[in-house]
């Protein structure tokens, strides 16, 4: 493994969350847990960040903010999707407001299911997520790297919210 | 060079800094890590951890917030280099201060280039805490010139008496500001090692990939030099005196991660009052001490 598999830092983003998965993600940060054995960072900066964690759906308040934060992560970067909310949208997800999972807006890497997760799973998709990581390495460094889309979520990308589909809400919103 | 340390010698310890100094830097904040582990109940990051960072920092993307960070960022590192070098050579203890204001100087300024919210209140914090360790700073240099007649750094290693013995207060003094330095706790407050602080990562927010791990290195490099300083208080003439301070230098080190897991981070007031309270009170006693006794 390479450094950046063993230096992987993170940011975390409460999407809509009901703050269960939030808190599992900081538990997992804990001397209990005590991640930094293996390099992880909960930097709270995206701009130094290689993974986003990301809890609770997307809904048209956040969906700007997500893409900033993710737009603000230097390649290589892995975004990974904590809990069933931000997976799919969970209960949320016919709700007037909600787009659906973090893969409408950003490309999702890795689903880490739970309600709420466990710190465990977190790891888990933490240390599946470093090996995405290297291999978006080994392809920036190549010159290989392609820009991931999220357009297999096509369907879930149709549905339409307040007259608007969810793809161009997406699209339309920036923060300022 | 007039305190006769051979002209050689000195390049030997100049080459020895650039060369070997990042590296014992690296290795300072590698243990570093491992020891606040330890103390909080956690295996903690290999010792490595460090090295293992600046490299991925340098294998991410190039990007930066505007044209001149980097050589803000960069000239930083140099002045900061050059400051330990000139330390090591024995060179003018004054100079050596001054690059490293004028380090300090340009990281500050490179934040504020930044233009963000978060960059700009960590550059003002980071410009209060150099306010708050400067005056102590400034002030080594006239106790050692008091002391050994000379301003150059190498004059303390001919002398029989070890400089703490005539500015013990000076010693303490400077063991005060050390966490305003080494940027640690409770002065840590324009930016952290820690993460996720209210002010994202202050001086360092816009900072990303090759940038930030400029950065990393300068502070390998100005650990030596602050622990260099410490080491500066102890030696003599007598070949034991540079084991002896090694053993402070170890001392101070670990008091340092102590003091960094036990205090809570200060406000700006506090941490200017504190010092300049401190340098006041100790170093006008010493110097007192050392003008009339």
């Amino acid at each position: 493994m390479s450094s950046t598999g063993k230096s992987p830092w993170i940011v975390h983003y409460d999407g809509s969350s009901c703050n269960g998965c939030d808190i599992e993600v900081l538990a997992a940060t804990t001397p209990l847990y005590d991640v930094e054995r293996f390099g992880v960072v909960n930097t709270g900066n995206p701009k130094h960040a290689d993974i986003l964690l990301i809890t609770g759906s997307v809904n048209e308040q956040n969906v700007p903010v997500v893409k900033q934060i993710y737009e603000q992560m230097m390649e290589p970067k892995v975004v990974i999707a904590c809990g069933a909310c931000a997976c799919s949208g969970g209960i949320f997800r016919d709700c007037y407001n909600t787009l659906g999972g973090a893969d409408v807006v950003v490309p999702v890497d890795v689903y880490a299911p739970g309600c709420a997760i466990r710190p465990e799973t977190i790891i888990d998709a933490v240390v599946k997520g470093i090996e995405i990581l290297e291999q978006k390495r080994k392809a920036l460094k190549n010159k290989t790297l392609v820009e991931p889309d999220v357009s297999r979520m096509q369907s879930a990308r149709d549905k339409v919210v307040d007259g608007q589909t969810v793809a161009e809400i997406a699209s339309n919103s920036t923060l300022e | 060079m007039e305190a006769g340390v051979a002209s050689w010698v000195s390049w030997v310890c100049v080459i020895a800094y650039l060369v070997l100094g990042p590296f014992v830097g690296m290795l300072i904040s590698g243990i570093d890590r491992k020891v606040t582990a330890r103390m909080q109940g956690r295996v903690g990051p290999p010792i490595l951890q460090p090295w293992y960072d600046v490299k991925k920092l340098f294998s991410k993307d190039k990007s930066a917030v505007n044209n001149v960070i980097d050589l803000y960022v960069a000239t930083a590192l140099g002045m900061a280099v050059v400051a330990g070098a000139l330390f090591f050579a024995g060179g003018n203890l004054l100079i050596v201060i001054f690059l490293m204001s004028l380090s300090s100087v340009f990281v500050v300024v490179s934040a504020y280039s930044a233009r963000s919210p978060y960059s700009d209140a960590g550059a003002q914090r980071e410009n209060l805490t150099v306010m708050a360790y400067e005056p102590i700073m400034l002030l080594l240099p006239v106790a050692m010139y008091l002391i050994t007649g000379s301003f150059n750094v190498d004059s303390t290693i001919v002398q029989d008496l070890p400089l703490i013995v005539g500015a013990p207060l000076f010693f303490l003094a400077y063991l005060f500001v050390m966490p305003a330095k080494l940027r640690k706790s409770p002065f840590d407050l324009s930016t952290s090692h820690h993460a996720h602080q209210e002010l994202v990562k202050g001086l360092t927010t816009d900072m990303s990939g090759h940038t930030l791990a400029i950065m990393e290195i300068m502070d390998w490099y100005e650990v030596v030099l602050i622990y260099g300083i410490v080491g500066m208080f102890l030696v003599t003439s007598a070949w034991w005196s540079w084991i002896l301070a090694i053993v402070v230098m170890v001392v101070c080190f670990l008091l340092e991660a102590l003091v960094d897991n036990t205090f809570a981070r200060v406000k700006w007031k506090v941490t200017l009052a504190t010092s300049w309270v401190v340098t006041l009170v100790f170093c006008a006693l010493n110097m007192a001490f050392l003008y009339f006794l």
